[in-house]
């Protein structure tokens, strides 16, 4: 018995074409569109976290900026001034640090049950609820990434040519994907919203300080070389500050001495490629467990 | 042709907690079911298995023949579920949530828009479709969310509470709109506490406590099993013991009354179960009047679903819920809720 009232039934077409799994790309497509636009409908109606998230960069580069404005030249190497050594710095903690909240809105939906609304549903796969935050984050992470570019370019920093601005826009990518990956990991994992945010909490600044963000390599110990090194944040940001100092950059170009060894810009992109993957399979098993 | 829902020796446990310790039940096409119990009992846990929330620990679970546990993507095309939270995102607006729902039903494009308009006449929300889901009042998300449970036309809706928290209005809306999907032969599974409403729209009925179903039938036979016509009687609008006292000694000598109890809890009234026969009233009341008693009220009844479950429990349904109220953990329930 179909519950329609005078309405032919819409279900049974569909039941057909799933059986058979041949219209299983359309169904996927169709069910992350619509969960990616809800969440830009909520960023649309509820914008205050995109513009505290473009605000916020901003300030850092006028504020650390002029913090360090008086360094002697030559300070933080070939840097004309402090400002375009903190773009790359900035860029990447904006992104990393968005990608890192990822898990909050699906942490919500657990808590609030709007989740079990979408493990009811027929859908073609839950993963679909992953890739609708994935896109959305990096998305957003894109944009904050194209202003921070452009104030840092006011601001004097100078602007990389359009292969600087494709690269710099795959190392976000790669970034906020893996970082994206893990806290969603974490949001079907740990209990509630109060642990995800405090883990939040213990990882953002610590990142950020044990990498280059605001001081180049050879300010640091041994000791934190080797924790810098050992940071994605690290991979994100050297090819970047690389290619705002160089306008003539290569992807053989070495970025950035570890304890290791020479890293170069385009074995900066294989480690971030690396970590997406790696962070992507990590969860693999969590959201099978809990999405399956 | 199999039954809409069929439910055999399904168990669930979270860790230590049995939720279900034995249920087994058959729904057929076009009626609706009704699964009644306090509170803890076990009766959303049932549905969360039902709907591929949860997965049973034993027990057979199917809808239409399929079975949840091997085909759950089938098996969730089939059903609609509308939980006893309303979940719903209160950025959208109703017509949003409702585009949303399609989607992930996967309806055609083409079927959208026109069965989005077609539910939200049917829950009367026309009006209301292009604002945000947060001014709604709580009857009016309730609304939204069957609405939401009926858009892909399941074989099977799932409504787990429906009518908890609702005011009068809204609630009658609720039961209007069960009565009219019931007549459009759709198949409906509730869960419910409240007596009077499994009772007025439920055509089967499953009691259920501590996780096992303790009567099964129609609500009518049910109620015939249990027997007897129910009396309450007042002496007084607060009656002396002494002669509550008398007035029980005397009545329960007179030939149809099968069991007398004083309720202390409303002014020492008195409870008879009476085998229905001609003239029980005025026999009770000559009766009394015989020894100069006076009566402040008296009324009969047949048996209500609180008798069958008085019967089978050995409490009514109120102190039941009140028992289970004081020992909730909305922690662990909590937990049990979340994915």
């Amino acid at each position: 018995m179909k519950t329609d009232i005078n309405l032919p039934s819409v279900t049974s077409p569909s039941l057909m074409v799933s059986d058979t799994g041949s219209s299983f790309i359309g169904e996927i497509t169709q069910e992350t569109l619509a969960l990616t636009r809800r969440l830009f409908i909520q960023l649309q109606r509820r914008p205050s976290t995109l513009i505290a998230g473009i605000i916020q960069p901003v300030m850092w580069l006028v504020l650390f900026g002029a913090l360090f404005q008086n360094a002697p030249q030559g300070l933080f190497g070939s840097t004309a001034n402090y400002g375009q050594f903190l773009a790359a710095g900035v860029i990447v903690f904006t992104a990393f640090a968005g990608a890192l909240n990822a898990g909050l809105p699906v942490m919500f939906d657990r808590e609030f049950g709007f989740l079990n609304r979408l493990l009811v549903a027929p859908l073609a796969s839950r993963f679909s609820i992953v890739f609708a935050s994935a896109i959305f984050i990096i998305s957003q992470s894109l944009l904050q990434a194209a202003v921070i570019v452009g104030a840092a370019a006011m601001l004097g920093a100078g602007l990389p040519d359009i292969n600087g601005l494709v690269a710099i826009a795959l190392i976000v990518f790669l970034l906020a994907l893996g970082v994206t990956a893990i806290s969603l990991g974490l949001a079907f994992t740990l209990p509630g919203h109060i642990e995800l945010i405090a883990v939040i909490f213990v990882t953002n600044l610590p990142l950020l300080f044990a990498s280059t963000a605001l001081a180049p390599l050879s300010f640091m110990p041994e000791w934190l070389k080797i924790v810098v090194a050992l940071n994605p944040l690290s991979y994100a940001i050297e090819p970047i500050r690389h290619l705002y100092l160089n306008s003539d950059w290569g992807l053989n170009d070495v970025v950035m001495e570890a304890f290791w060894g020479n890293v170069s810009f385009g074995g900066s992109l294989l480690v971030l490629l690396g970590f997406a993957i790696v962070a992507l399979l990590s969860i693999q098993s969590q959201l099978r467990k809990t999405l399956a | 042709m199999a039954s809409a829902v069929l439910i055999e020796h399904l168990r669930k446990s979270y860790g230590k907690v049995v939720a279900v310790k034995d249920v087994s039940f058959e729904v057929q096409s076009g009626e609706i079911f009704g699964l009644l119990g306090p509170n803890g009992a076990g009766k959303t846990t049932t549905l969360r298995a039902l709907c591929t929330l949860t997965t049973p620990d034993a027990g057979k679970v199917q809808v239409s023949g399929i079975s949840v546990v091997d085909h759950p993507k089938l098996a969730r095309r089939r059903l609609g579920y509308v939980a006893q939270e309303v979940a719903i995102d209160k950025i959208l607006t109703g017509r949003e949530l409702l585009q949303l729902q399609a989607a992930l039903y996967h309806l055609p494009g083409t079927a959208i828009k026109e069965r989005i308009a077609k539910v939200l006449e049917l829950l009367g929300l026309q009006e209301y479709a292009d604002q945000k889901t947060g001014t709604y009042s709580g009857g009016l998300r309730k609304r939204l969310d069957l609405a939401a449970g009926l858009l892909h036309s399941p074989d099977v809706l799932v409504l787990d509470e429906p009518t908890v928290g609702l005011d009068i209005e809204s609630r009658i809306v609720v039961w209007d709109f069960l009565r009219k999907l019931r007549a459009a032969g759709t198949t409906v599974v509730i869960t419910s506490h409240y007596l009077e409403e499994i009772d007025a729209l439920a055509d089967k009925v499953a009691i259920i406590d501590k996780g096992l179903v303790i009567a099964a039938g129609t609500p009518a036979q049910l109620k015939d099993q249990v027997g007897g016509d129910r009396i309450t009687l007042r002496i007084r609008e607060f009656s002396h013991q002494e002669e509550v006292d008398k007035a029980k000694n005397l009545l329960a000598n007179l030939p149809f009354v099968q069991e007398i109890i004083i309720n202390s809890a409303q002014g020492n009234s008195l409870n008879l179960v009476v085998t229905p026969q001609k003239d029980v009233l005025i026999t009770i009341q000559q009766t009394l009047s015989s020894v100069g008693l006076p009566i402040f009220g008296i009324a009969q009844s047949r048996p209500s679903l609180d008798d069958v479950y008085l019967a089978a429990t050995g409490k009514t349904l109120m102190d039941a819920e009140l028992a289970a109220v004081a020992n909730r953990d909305p922690k662990a329930e909590k937990k049990q809720n979340m994915r």
